[in-house]
């Protein structure tokens, strides 16, 4: 199935044409329970060990929902600026595939529990608006492994195994309406959009967010109009898109594919493509071009859910502090500069440096490690700075450290290795590989002797009135001291002993 | 006319893997028959004015706090799955050759 495709180079196609985009969501609630059963939840278990009678559709067991999961997406919703439904049901999707024990898989259809929201996100200096169409409660599918085709693929497989371990778990589904006018940034307003929303999640914890384990997941559905047309063009909708570079890969390949196919007078086909995360391309998949008729009814063995206005509203009122106004106070308090905070946030080093300076550390200081040293360091090891195995708690020590005299930047560097590399906290990596700055004067005395002997020329121009070339001889101790010297007290012990006034 | 045949009751016990003796179509035929068609009376009954309902509870928000219960064993899940592979359920191939 390799469609040989033409691309238009992007630059060319945003001249001729204008993308609408659309986003759909799906986020997996961290309930510790699944949506309709009691089975844990966790990622990664052995296969078909989270399960029950309910969850596999065994005769006669019935479902009930999980009032924290009915709780998150009231929250998220609130969140996300949308109207709570007063009123509204559980529908049955009905469908043929075997990922779903029951044959159909219990969601919201024509009265979701949130409607009508939005979520502003900034690309480039530009706010955007994007419209929130719904926000809807349902269940996760199985996993299936195909076995006897080519790589894993369902298509030619001989049969399939499926693991119902994820069958079940609580899954809110957050659909945009269609996004216009971004123009040439429509692959960076995408990723700005799931990037905010990951935020937006993570802050109100109804979520891990980990979209490398599939607890967020986009779909990416993007179109096509010749300038200055009225009508949309024909979509397609982009799936297994699990990285937000991905998010943004995704939109900029299907302008130009879709963008060469209208420029050569052919049709783009309403259809589902797959991402390929190695090449960034979109694959054929299924078309859509049937719809699929999903028999939705309301869902029989569950009671409608009516959420009471006092509750929505104590619940809205407990919402925490939301993304972009953490990112407007933070700014304030630390008087950062636009780019600053925007290096902060890209870095996704804010939750980090804030909780680096709740240790103690001052935000200059926090900002200078998990920016530098620390990202330099995860990127090299290519994990996300959160997953260095060092904490705010560490760095902030460091810091402290570094600020008390007891390190330099070089030492405290070799300290970071060491808690890194799991040789435990800052003070026992400071012990152990003995990285103390050496001020004391009878230890660098040697050291200043050593180094004033070895260079007579250099300590001749000193005394001859040069002070300037005093730094070779610094150099010479710290050399010597492996880095460890009091830099300024060598300096200090060199001019007392060639007899000059610092 | 019936409402059913003993096919499509044959037919549907199969779907779900029920073994049904000649003798018991014939029966569950005949119930099944007069079941729906009493059934199929009630649409009769309903009015232009009455609304579509979907539950005959008068009940809202029924939920189950958010607690974690033992799940069954991968072997009792899957004692009875008409085919297992590898700790998991196997199912016929989902989609034919392109």
């Amino acid at each position: 199935m390799a469609d040989t495709v033409s691309l238009m180079k992007y630059d060319e196609a945003l001249t001729r044409f204008e993308p609408v985009l659309g986003l759909e969501t799906h986020v997996e609630l961290g309930t510790a329970a699944k949506m309709f059963c009691g089975c844990p939840t966790g990622f990664g278990a052995a296969p078909n060990t989270q399960v029950c009678p309910v969850c596999l559709a065994l005769p006669g067991a019935l479902p009930v929902a999980n009032a924290s999961a009915i709780e998150r997406t009231i929250r998220i919703g609130l969140a996300l600026n949308c109207s709570i439904a007063e009123w509204c049901r559980f529908a049955r999707k009905n469908y043929f595939y075997p990922d779903m024990p029951k044959n159909y898989q219990i969601s919201q259809y024509d009265e979701p529990l949130c409607t009508d929201g939005h979520l502003d996100v900034e690309v480039e200096g530009r706010s955007f608006r994007v419209g929130i169409e719904r926000v809807h409660l349902e269940e996760d599918t199985g996993k299936s492994l195909h076995v006897g085709g080519a790589t894993g693929r369902i298509h030619g497989a001989d049969h399939s195994l499926v693991d119902y371990n994820r069958a079940g778990i609580p899954l809110v589904e957050i659909v945009t309406r269609p996004i216009e006018g971004t123009g040439e940034l429509a692959p960076l307003v995408a990723r700005a959009y799931v990037t905010e929303l990951r935020d937006l999640l993570r802050a109100l914890d109804v979520s891990d967010v980990r979209m490398e384990q599939g607890s967020l997941r986009c779909d990416v559905n993007v179109s096509l109009m010749e300038r200055g047309a009225s009508q949309w063009g024909t979509r397609t909708e982009t799936k297994n898109v699990n990285s937000l570079r991905s998010v943004e890969r995704a939109v900029r390949h299907e302008i130009e594919r879709q963008a060469a196919v209208l420029a050569d007078g052919g049709r783009v086909v309403q259809e589902t493509r797959h991402f390929q995360e190695n090449t960034g391309t979109t694959a054929q998949g299924r078309s859509k071009e049937e719809a699929q008729d999903y028999r939705y009814f309301p869902e029989p063995d569950l009671v409608p859910i009516a959420p009471a206005r006092d509750w929505v509203e104590e619940l809205r009122a407990g919402l925490p502090e939301l993304p972009a106004a953490r990112r407007a106070r933070v700014q304030r308090e630390w008087g950062l500069s636009e780019l600053e905070l925007r290096d902060l946030v890209n870095a996704e080093a804010l939750d980090l440096v804030e909780e680096t300076v709740a240790a103690g550390a001052t935000s200059g200081d926090a900002r200078k490690w998990w920016l530098n040293e620390l990202s330099r360091r995860a990127t090299a090891a290519e994990v996300a700075l959160a997953e260095l195995p060092i904490t705010p708690a560490q760095v902030a020590r460091v810091a402290a450290l570094v600020a008390e005299g007891s390190l330099n930047d070089k030492l405290a560097r070799q300290v970071i290795e060491g808690v890194l590399a799991g040789e435990g906290e800052p003070d026992a990596v400071v012990e152990s590989r003995g990285l103390r700055v050496v001020s004391d004067d009878s230890a660098l005395g040697a050291a200043v002797d050593d180094a004033i002997a070895a260079n007579p020329q250099i300590a001749e121009k000193v005394r001859s009135g040069k002070v300037a070339a005093a730094g070779a001889l610094v150099g010479a101790v710290m050399k010597a001291t492996r880095g460890q010297a009091d830099a300024g007290r060598a300096r200090a012990l060199i001019l007392e002993r060639l007899g000059v006034q610092g | 006319m019936s409402a059913i045949t003993r096919d499509e009751v044959a037919h549907l016990a199969r779907l779900s893997r029920l073994a049904l003796g000649p003798e018991e179509l014939d029966a569950l035929a005949g119930q099944l028959d007069e079941i729906i068609s009493a059934v199929a009376q009630v649409q009769d009954a309903a009015s232009a004015d009455v609304p579509p309902t979907s539950h005959a509870l008068p009940l809202t928000n029924v939920f189950r706090p958010d607690e974690v219960r033992p799940p069954l064993g991968v072997a009792e899940a899957l004692d009875q799955a008409p085919a297992a592979e590898d700790d998991r359920f196997r199912v016929p191939r989902i989609l034919d050759e392109e």
